[in-house]
């Protein structure tokens, strides 16, 4: 008797925690899908995106306590944010590419810039931990004898219905294939009449936005915002990006979905103090065996 | 149509160009001959925008479009297909098409520009759904041709369009540029088969290490026996 009741309560956890993994996960793959495009196209890794989704949370938070209203508010912080990203690349990306400098430089200038929004953060809204509403709770749901959580169905959904967008923006739009042609190959796509660097920022705006909405949402769950909280869901979203094959964007989602379940069920299962190393030891198995990630092409040749 | 005067162009310390002077009138089929690294490549990378002039400048049609940026260059009506073809090799070639008529805004003008292009490459239209990595390189050449047409337009500037194809091909786009240029459209072209472009050509240039060492009427230079010598492979 209470042998089936402790497996039933076990297959309730499981349940739950694959709920809550996927939510998160999904999170992480908006986060992901940043580093994702980024990299495809100036094949650099942007350190800053952790701190650009910390931004994000803050700017939300900031015109919440302005009054403006949630929505307002996540409108605002993902427009500010978007911008934010346009102008890392613009201040500091941009004229290392006119000049032609190291692959290397203009990924210190990242980690730089990451420090800098960080630090930034701390100077005006001070490092400590503050409340963000929970704005999309709206009690459990009941799928059949499964309870959910709403705000974990909300994040899912929310996240899912962006990235299926962001996916028809990169392959049906004017846009999106000048995106595409850039990635390629960006001297051809200037011979096209396109505005490469426009194209990059607009590649920056999108990662920017995207982490904005990612940033509302975890903060919305979590009910949590402070200066340092891009620093692990930043590399957490690198990881998934890097375990889906970095520049693939369903990779991506994949990534992210594996990051976010196998911290669900590390932190339940293997005690909280697992639930940040679990998503790496996971992609360095995947890379020693897949080095591209798993659905990562072979490298195009950048000319 | 295009003026070109004293032009400079360095790589690091590589003087690509030294100070090079040329014109190509409206109408005119132009060739630019010479042997691997005279500067030919370099001299349509420097008008096209792709390559930065240290001094001298470039003007077209009257406007001054020294250093101005390559896709704003496109927008005024010049396009380069370039050494290597360059297609984008995991677009389709529908795709490809559509990104060399990226600055054209009409949607009529654009399907026109698709029909013309297919009916010159039949070939390529029947491949629209292929991705243009795994076309063959003669088909590819046939694509970042039809690619640079696909703007329409006022000077087309074409870098090697017959390398690597077989001769009845090679055939095929002599007869193309020659039939593109009687539609009006200029063009400046470098072949290494310099008989065959002195062939379709109403002038030429000749280039010696960054320097232009002979210009002339095609015909004339053709039969000059320094050229037959240096690039006709003659006497
Ligand atoms: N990106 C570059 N960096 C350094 N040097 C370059 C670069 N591009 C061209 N050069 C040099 O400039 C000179 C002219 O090159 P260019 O490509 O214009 O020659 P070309 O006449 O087109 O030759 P080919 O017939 O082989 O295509 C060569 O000496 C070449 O080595
Ligand atoms: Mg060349």
């Amino acid at each position: 008797m209470s042998g089936i009741l402790t497996r039933n309560c076990v297959a309730t956890v499981i349940i739950q925690q694959l709920f809550n993994g996927l939510a998160l996960g999904m999170a992480y793959a908006l986060i992901a899908v940043g580093y994702s495009l980024v990299f495809g196209i100036l094949r650099l890794i942007n350190f800053s995106h952790g701190a650009v989704y910390a931004f994000s949370a803050h700017i939300a938070l900031l015109f919440v306590g302005l009054n403006f209203g949630i929505i307002p508010a996540i409108i605002l912080s993902i427009v500010l944010t978007g911008i934010l990203g346009v102008l890392i690349d613009k201040t500091a990306l941009e004229p290392l590419r006119m000049n032609n400098s190291i692959p290397m430089a203009s990924l210190i200038t990242t980690i730089g810039m990451s420090n800098i929004i960080q630090n930034l953060l701390m100077i005006f809204f001070n490092t400590e931990r503050k409340s963000f509403p929970a704005f999309f709770d709206f009690g459990m749901i009941k799928f059949g004898s499964v309870q959910v959580n709403s705000t974990q169905v909300v994040m899912f959904v929310v996240s899912l219905i962006l990235l299926v967008f962001l996916t028809l923006i990169i392959n049906k739009t004017k846009l999106g294939l000048a995106m595409r042609a850039t990635e390629q190959n960006s001297k051809a796509a200037s011979l096209m009449g396109i505005n490469t660097n426009f194209v990059i920022s607009a590649t920056f705006f999108l990662g920017g936005a995207s982490a904005a909405i990612a940033g509302v949402l975890i903060s919305g769950y979590y009910q949590i915002v402070y200066p340092g909280m891009g620093f692990m869901v930043g590399l957490k979203a690198f990881a998934a990006a890097v375990l889906g094959g970095i520049g693939v964007l369903y990779g991506s989602v994949v990534g992210g979905l594996v990051v976010g379940v196998s911290e669900s069920y590390a932190a339940t299962f293997m005690g909280s103090s697992y639930r940040d190393s679990v998503a790496f030891i996971i992609l360095i198995l995947v890379l020693i065996i897949r080095p591209t990630g798993l659905f990562g092409k072979k490298d195009i040749k950048k000319v | 149509m295009l003026k070109i005067s004293n032009l400079n162009t360095f790589y690091g310390h590589i003087h690509a160009l030294k100070g090079i002077s040329m014109e190509i009138k409206k109408g005119e089929v132009v060739s630019l001959i010479g042997s691997n690294g005279a500067g030919k490549s370099s001299t349509l990378g420097s008008i096209a925008g792709l390559v930065r002039t240290q001094s001298g400048n470039v003007t077209f049609m009257d406007k001054d479009i020294t250093n101005m940026s390559p896709h704003n260059i496109v927008k005024l009506g010049i396009s380069l297909s370039p050494e290597g073809r360059e297609v984008f090799p995991a677009l389709t070639v529908q795709e490809n098409l559509r990104l060399g008529a990226y600055t054209k805004k009409d949607k009529v003008k654009m399907s026109e520009s698709f029909t013309r292009v297919y009916d010159l490459f039949p070939r390529l239209k029947e491949r629209i759904k292929q991705t243009a990595g795994t076309l063959s390189g003669g088909e590819q050449q046939m694509l970042a041709i039809g690619r640079a047409l696909m703007s329409e337009p006022q000077l087309l500037m074409l870098d090697e369009p017959s390398l690597g194809l077989a001769p009845n091909l090679v055939l095929m786009i002599f007869e193309l540029i020659e039939s593109i240029n009687k539609q009006g459209t200029t063009i400046l072209l470098i072949e290494q088969n310099a008989n065959m472009a002195l062939s379709v050509s109403h002038r030429a240039y000749v280039l010696e290490t960054g320097n232009i060492s002979m210009t002339g009427n095609a015909k004339e230079l053709a039969n000059d026996p320094r050229v037959k010598k240096a690039y006709l492979g003659i006497g």
